[in-house]
């Protein structure tokens, strides 16, 4: 674009479309039925010798008549133990590990609608220009077929009660019963732990969706 | 994290909403409450990265990256163009995925059941990163129109899906772009979603002769804008980082 005097010449966003249903033949090809990269980009967000509580996460997603979707892509994205993200915007004082990119993507089952996100615990992060500490959380980002345009939220957890009150974002959002929505209750299971974190799209429970 | 890393605004009035009854399956899948606005942090200016090492050297060529026997059945098909910034600078070193149908109109996907054959050798997804002026390349076998059920008689323009990564997480873009000349364009339920017509415009590539090679195939300009940075420089810093 030519430079117009007296006018601003920013360039308008490439206008979003939904992703689909056959999303993973792109994204995930193996769960489209087929294997053509060498390498792919998995659900398993830390690999071995990453620091860290090993966790998964885990959960299902509504609709707005309370149906289990079985074709959201799920993206997510967060910091390390000591809470910093690989990402050189980042430039707190803490360290990085070799081999955590944090981020993963999966989509939810095609017949059980579970998705499932192996990684570890995060640190607490910087807040807004080193404001007040956010408590630990996974940014998760939700594309599919009837989505618009991406759809993103936040992951907190169930056992960061003290932190979570203290969370810069989780007090802006002015009912407390719709804060609950980002906040994944802990189980263990065969000695693992997990974090489930429902998603509502729409409807009573709707899950808190933010523009960032 | 200092201000300058922070993101424009994203302009909501370019994007379809939510909720989008000519697109019925968007009706149970749209949030109703308004989406709370964040102001960027550390979460939102961060985002993956990827390194040319971890992708293939047939990743971005749809026609050879899943030939078995010999080469797939099509229009084979130059797409390319620049990923750039709201300011117009390049977005450089940034993951480009696309997937698409093959030239019957058939995906290679367990849950695609048109009549159209599966091609034994089109896999129908690629992905590459853009160089250091933003700009990508691909070469695939131009995808056919398909039916969809929406209305009794909806039928998918030819595109191919496109997901762009950019510097941060909050610049996460999936789109797609169509072939200038389709007569589905004007009847397509998925484009009818955007309300702004020069906005959904813009996903329309336009036929580039001067990139497509002689006595071989055609070539397609699609170029794509991601959200822009409070700071240019800022990106110029960040590929050094």
């Amino acid at each position: 674009m030519t430079p117009t005097p007296f006018a601003l010449s920013y360039l308008p966003e490439t206008p979003s479309q939904t992703a689909g249903p056959y999303v993973h033949i792109g994204l995930i090809p193996s769960q489209a039925g087929f294997e053509i990269f060498q390498n792919n980009f998995s659900g398993d967000i830390a690999g071995p010798g990453v620091a860290g509580q090993r966790i998964v996460i885990e959960g299902r997603i509504f609709d707005g008549a309370g149906h289990v979707t079985k074709d959201v892509l799920v993206e997510a994205w967060q910091a390390n133990a000591a809470g910093r993200y690989n990402h050189p915007a980042d430039k707190q004082d803490k360290s990085l590990d070799q081999g955590f990119r944090g981020w993963a993507r999966t989509g939810t089952d095609f017949e059980t609608g579970i998705y499932t996100i192996r990684t570890i615990k995060p640190g607490s992060v910087a807040g807004r220009k080193g404001r007040k500490t956010m408590a630990p959380h996974v940014n998760i980002w939700l594309a599919s077929r009837g989505i618009n345009i991406g759809l993103a939220t936040r992951m907190y957890f169930g056992d960061e009660e003290a932190t979570n009150a203290q969370d810069p974002v989780l007090n802006i959002i002015e009912q407390p019963e719709r804060r609950r929505t980002l906040i994944a209750p802990r189980s263990e299971r065969a000695g693992t732990i997990v974090y489930t974190f429902d998603i509502h799209l729409q409807g009573d429970r709707e899950t808190v969706f933010f523009d960032v | 994290m200092t201000p300058e890393a922070e993101f424009h605004q994203r302009d909501r009035d370019v994007h379809p909403p939510a909720y989008t009854p000519v697109y019925k399956t968007s009706v149970l899948r749209s949030p109703r409450i308004p989406l709370w606005s964040l102001q960027n942090s550390l979460s939102e200016v961060t985002g993956p990265t990827f390194s040319p090492a971890e992708l293939g050297p047939l990743d971005n060529d749809l026609i050879l990256n899943y030939a078995k026997q010999g080469e797939p059945i099509g229009e084979q098909t130059i797409v390319h163009g620049y990923v750039l910034d709201g300011n117009g600078r390049p977005v450089s070193n940034t993951l480009v995925e696309v997937w698409q149908a093959n030239a019957g109109g058939r995906y290679r996907h367990r849950n695609d059941t048109y009549i159209a054959p599966i091609d034994p050798n089109f896999g129908g997804c690629g992905r590459m990163l853009t160089d250091e002026n933003g700009y990508y390349f691909f070469r695939t076998i131009k995808p056919g129109a398909y039916p969809f059920r929406n209305r009794i008689n909806s039928w998918r323009p030819a595109h191919i899906h496109f997901s762009v990564f950019g510097t941060g997480f909050a610049q996460r873009l999936i789109t797609q772009m169509y072939f200038e000349g389709d007569p589905l364009i004007p009847h397509d339920s998925i484009i009818a979603t955007i309300p702004d017509k020069t906005a959904a415009d813009r996903l329309t590539a336009k036929l580039d002769l001067n990139a497509s090679r002689p006595l071989e195939c055609l070539a397609y300009r699609f170029d794509i804008v991601l959200r822009g940075r409070r700071q240019t420089l800022f990106e110029n810093k960040l590929q050094g980082g």
